[in-house]
């Protein structure tokens, strides 16, 4: 199985590449973007287990390494293996 | 009284806290090698900077797991003195030795120049030989040392003194002008609540000679090593 997790700044953290992001579309004329905010996508191949096991292990190993929960927050998305294996 | 110097991979600043410690100030002074799991006989353990581990996934991330990390907090945790300079001291906030977490400097720019601080803690080993209210001048050299931490987290290290070092003016002013990277509150330093752990993100090591343009940093190294020599020399803890 395949998960996907995406780490982004929490609310109220500011984020200075997502500003200079936001502001460099402005001068390429992209006038209607309200706000831009840069993440990380962690792409992860899994051993099959139970959606239940998967989560909580992943959840795991977001509090420890993949997020730093004082100014990031995750969400974890679980994927079919690609191709029906992994 | 011995200072061990822990060695990344990655880690620039090494040899220079090594000299600092062992040439300049005269203090036996030894490399400790990050898969290292014992950190026996050393009086002070320094993080020096650099780019530990590439900087890969977030600064101090990776180092945070390494071997010798597990040592550091024990040693740590017996009261012993622990330094964290500019990676250092990411690494000890990404080991929760320290609260906190750094970003992107607000300029998202790479700053290497000289900046002051003011001293805002003298009950610290490691701050100990300055007058509250000082003003130090000392380099920095960082792309990550815009430090954050939630409002509660602040106003507990306000509550318990924890702030050691904030960028101020040259007259001791904290001001937005004076803050280098969007520092919440201008912090460049700080410490634990026992004051045994203090990271910043100046770096002492680059001024302890007149050659290097300032001796502010000797102070600070010199504050520990006075500290450690007051010290029976029994509450050497074993780690």
């Amino acid at each position: 199985m395949r998960a996907r997790v995406f780490v982004t700044l929490k609310k109220g953290v500011l984020d200075p590449q997502g500003k200079a992001v936001h502001e460099a579309l402005e001068s390429l004329h992209y006038t209607g973007v309200g706000s831009v905010r840069v993440g990380k996508l962690f792409e992860l191949s899994l051993e099959d287990k139970p959606e239940a096991q998967a989560m909580a292990e992943l959840r795991t190993m977001c509090e420890q390494l993949l997020a730093n929960t004082v100014i990031e927050e995750y969400q974890i998305e679980l994927l079919p293996a690609a191709g029906g294996r992994s | 009284m011995t200072v061990g110097v822990v060695v990344f991979p990655g880690s620039n600043c090494d040899h220079d806290m090594y000299h600092a410690f062992k040439h300049v100030l005269g203090v036996p002074t030894e490399f400790v090698w990050h898969a290292d799991t014992a950190l026996d006989g050393l009086s002070l353990v320094v993080l020096p900077g650099g780019f530990s581990y590439g900087d890969y996934l977030r600064c101090g991330a990776i180092a945070r797991f390494s071997p010798v990390m597990q040592a550091v907090k024990r040693f740590a945790e017996a009261g012993n003195p622990v330094l964290g300079v500019c990676n250092g001291f990411q690494i000890l906030l990404e080991a929760g030795l320290l609260p906190g977490a750094m970003l992107r400097n607000e300029s998202l720019k790479f700053i290497c120049r000289w900046v002051h601080l003011r001293v805002e803690n003298v009950d610290t080993p490691f701050t100990r030989g300055l007058k509250q209210g000082e003003v130090l001048r000392l380099p920095i050299a960082h792309a990550e040392g815009n430090y954050f931490a939630p409002e509660e987290t602040l106003e507990g290290l306000a509550a318990h003194r924890q702030v050691a070092f904030r960028y101020c003016t040259p007259s001791g002013a904290v001001t937005l002008e004076a803050n280098p990277n969007g520092a919440r509150q201008n912090i460049a330093g700080l410490s634990n609540r026992a004051g045994n752990v203090l990271g910043m993100m100046p770096h002492p090591e680059r001024a302890v000679e007149e050659l290097l343009g300032g001796t502010d940093g000797h102070r600070i190294l010199q504050s520990v090593v006075d500290h450690l020599l007051a010290r029976p020399a029994s509450a050497a803890a074993a780690v």
